[in-house]
């Protein structure tokens, strides 16, 4: 985000000014307090902090989001170095994620290349495992959903909805970029799937919900939130925690309403303007040197027998 | 959206939450001592949700070197062209541009054939309205890339970009 822009990675100082600080945090909104340092930005809930140093984490996972591969154009001229940087700046975290989320807008057009290139890429991360859920880049036309779903939707159920479970913490992982009409979409059959999912989990489960679309209504004039996430969402109000964690947006963004908090993460390719910045989404040409500033890594620490996760948002270097 | 102004200060809930923790330590353990058909892993590792096969695949083990990217196959690098004026709207054109189409409503009359063109920095499409049963359906439109459909019966055509669904338009045909 063009705040925290202003350190040159890894200097020790603030990334940004008090009043900067001040403004990002209230542009955040109410009851999830951010530590900006270095180039990272920390995010938690207030009396949730774990000063615990994150190598002690007992599950690390990482989210990478919107490497568009295959976009062309002045706001990234570069879109598959960019996302190879993220790539390798996982590889160095000095330690090794549980697995690693793509959360959708893995191509920028869908093709097979596209699909293609970004699977090879992904397969180079240094972790476990790699789970992906589409963006709506990946479900153009009718061989959009189709492409994806032979490159990434292996053992995916219904149009590529799973569930996953790891460290005592339940993991969903959903498509809302599908069916559109005005904003994301989840479905029916998708909701019936989640709520047969975590009808056996006790509420005491820590959950986290990946989907490209955000599903609060982060701008919807742009089509930033799904129509039915409130069907959804209803279903979790049992849990005491909550992480929903999207791309799309190509911004960081974080919010809390309830048990529930919603992270939108930075892509790898190129910013788009805050919402209502100017007349559409359109991708942000940044002066010379200052893309990397806007795009990133997320990682996301969990100590067992705590509610709350450990969201980190870090720069690309 | 309600976005309150001050975010509240870490403070005083320390204690409840450390005893909340305890308890929901306590009942984790319960989980996992009790928990169902498969035995517990004490390492964590990833399990499928209820009746599924874990989706994903493996990424690479060990950081050996950087990462190596096959370049992408017959892509042609066509950087679009900056500062390109766009020509004056034909009576049969359709631009798109800042994400919206222009003009939102075109009449035309049957027979005619209409060409829509991308001026925008990201992919668009056009396609007709779910459920309207219309003809449109464009492949993702790039930057500078054009789709034209000659439209032959009267009637009026919603449609919109399949990508970022927010961009509706029509074209009205006349006999």
């Amino acid at each position: 985000m063009s705040e925290d822009t202003h350190d040159s990675n890894g200097g020790g100082e603030h990334g940004m000014t008090r009043r900067q600080l001040m403004r990002h945090s209230a542009w955040f909104g109410g009851a999830v307090v951010l530590t900006v340092v270095a180039g990272e930005v920390i995010s938690h809930i207030p009396g949730t902090a774990n000063s615990a140093p994150a190598s002690s984490a007992d599950l690390h996972f990482v989210q990478v989001s919107d490497s568009h591969i295959g976009f062309q154009g002045p706001a990234n001229m570069d879109v598959t170095a960019t996302f190879a940087d993220a790539i390798n700046q996982v590889n160095s975290l000095g330690f090794r994620p549980d697995f690693v989320m793509h959360s959708g807008d893995l191509t920028h057009l869908s093709t097979p290349a596209q699909f293609d290139q970004v699977k090879q890429m992904l397969s180079q991360l240094d972790t476990d495992r790699v789970f992906t859920v589409p963006g709506e880049h990946d479900s153009i036309g009718d061989n959009g959903p189709r492409a994806y779903r032979q490159a990434f939707g292996h053992n995916t159920l219904g149009d590529g909805w799973y569930s996953f479970d790891t460290h005592g913490v339940h993991f969903i992982a959903l498509v809302n970029t599908l069916h559109l009409e005005q904003l994301g979409h989840l479905g029916n059959d998708q909701i019936d799937f989640v709520r047969k999912d975590i009808a056996g989990l006790s509420s005491d489960t820590p959950i986290v919900i990946f989907s490209h679309i955000p599903l609060f209504a982060m701008y919807p004039t742009w089509g930033w939130g799904t129509d039915d996430a409130v069907q959804l969402l209803s279903m979790f109000r049992r849990f005491s925690s909550v992480t929903c964690l999207n791309g799309h947006v190509h911004q960081l963004f974080s919010k809390t309403e309830g048990n529930i908090t919603f992270h939108s993460a930075r892509p790898t390719c190129y910013p788009f303007p805050k919402p209502g910045q100017g007349p559409a989404p359109l991708p942000q040409v940044l002066p010379a040197g200052r893309l990397k500033d806007a795009l990133g890594i997320r990682t996301v620490n969990y100590w067992q027998g705590n509610h709350a996760l450990a969201v980190k948002d870090t720069k690309l270097a | 959206m309600v976005m309150n102004a001050s975010s509240s200060p870490p403070v005083r809930r320390s204690r409840t939450v450390c005893l909340a923790a305890v308890a929901v330590a306590g009942a984790l353990g319960l989980l996992s001592a009790c928990g169902g058909s498969s035995p517990p892993k004490p390492g964590g590792a990833l399990s499928p949700g209820p009746g599924q096969t874990l989706p994903g695949f493996p990424g690479a083990s060990g950081t050996s070197g950087t990462v190596t990217v096959s370049p992408p196959p017959g892509t042609p690098s066509t950087s679009p062209t900056s500062g390109q004026p766009s020509a004056p709207a034909a009576a049969n054109a359709v631009t798109i541009k800042n994400f919206a189409f222009s003009p939102p409503k075109l009449t035309v009359k049957a027979g005619t054939k209409v060409t829509w063109t991308n001026t925008d920095p990201d992919a668009h499409t056009v396609t007709s309205k779910q459920g309207s049963g219309g003809p449109l359906n464009s492949a993702a439109l790039a930057t500078n890339d054009t789709y034209s459909f000659t439209f032959t019966t009267p009637g009026t055509y919603p449609y919109f970009c399949s990508i970022h669904p927010f961009m509706t338009a029509t074209v009205e045909v006349t006999p």
